[in-house]
């Protein structure tokens, strides 16, 4: 499976992603810059997390202008896979390929942990190699990762079954305590309609070796290569 | 041409932060602050003479970009019309 990952000014995570897609899954992999338009010969892009112009005007407001998110809207439109982590989440919201905001920390702190979230959906090819209801722990690190959606969104995303990723407890109970931000229902990662497009907050990117912590991040990717292996395309593309 | 920019989180949007400045505000001895929310400030210097094309322009670079209508809401006006004042 083809990757690449998307450098906006101010992003970071790009090498995290780059060197487990590279070096622990060994699948092909590039970076590509924001101005980037060509996007036909990848399979699967990563948004980052990071700062990404600096996390002006509002996180995640201007890379979710840029070229090669207009691009990305045309490439998920045909099928193309995307994962947003972080920032790279706070974009695809900010592009209205995802529906919602990500606002401050409730709390205001800016909060580096380790988090554990529940899986609440496995239709996406990022989540079908999961069970519902499996607890994965990725750390997150943001000041702004409280999801927010008016009623009517927030809705629709229950109704349609697109809230992937919840933030719980280590046995998987979804409480208050187990929120680092804030999120209306817990919620840290969502899909869009098709279940092609997924952002969340965690970091997946740094849960994937041994002596980081967890490689429960690894299972995102497992279940993304899994899928084509499956079938031999992912969701009838 | 200039032209001011306010944009404001819609009424029911969480504000923990204006809540904390209110908090704040209250500690130094002003407790008959019921309620703050902070918005964003932006002030502009348009190459425009025309204030109506001004005005829907700014309308829809707070649609476009500067506010986010998922949480909130804009106001933009132009402040003076006519030929661009000289800098001062």
């Amino acid at each position: 499976m083809r990757f690449g990952v998307v450098i906006f000014p101010g992003t970071w995570s790009d090498m995290d992603f780059h060197h487990v897609i590279s070096e622990v899954l060994h699948q092909p992999v590039e970076y590509l810059w924001h101005r980037d338009t060509d996007l036909s010969r990848f399979d699967c892009l990563i948004l980052p997390g990071g700062f990404s112009y600096g996390d002006y005007l509002r996180a995640g407001a201007i890379a979710g202008r840029s070229p090669v998110v207009a691009a990305l809207t045309d490439f998920a439109a045909r099928g193309g896979l995307v994962l947003g982590s972080c920032n790279g989440f706070q974009i695809l919201c900010e592009a209205g390929l995802l529906p919602g905001t990500l606002m401050r920390n409730e709390c205001l702190q800016f909060r580096c942990q380790p988090t554990h979230v529940v899986v609440d959906q496995t239709e996406t090819p990022f989540t079908r190699g999961l069970r519902r209801g499996q607890v994965l722990k990725m750390p997150i690190a943001h000041g702004e990762g409280r999801y927010h959606a008016e009623t009517n969104a927030l809705r629709t995303l229950r109704e349609t079954n697109r809230i992937v990723f919840r933030y719980a407890t280590e046995t998987g109970e979804v409480t208050s305590a187990a929120n680092p931000n804030g999120s209306v229902w817990n919620i840290a990662g969502v899909c869009n309609e098709e279940g092609t497009v997924v952002g969340l907050m965690p970091h997946p990117e740094r849960a994937a070796e041994p002596g980081v912590g967890s490689t429960d991040g690894l299972l995102l990717f497992q279940s993304l290569l899994g899928s084509l292996v499956e079938n031999g395309s992912v969701l009838g593309r | 041409m200039r032209a001011r920019i306010v944009v404001r989180l819609r009424s029911g949007v969480l504000d923990p932060q204006g809540a904390t400045i209110r908090k704040a505000l209250e500690g130094l001895g002003f407790p008959e602050v019921r309620d703050l929310r902070v918005g964003k400030l932006m002030e502009l210097t348009l190459d425009e003479s025309d204030r109506a094309r001004a005005q829907a322009r700014l309308e829809e670079m707070c649609r476009r970009l500067l506010a986010n209508p998922v949480v909130e809401d804009y106001s933009c006006e132009v402040l003076d019309g006519g030929e661009p004042t000289a800098r001062s």
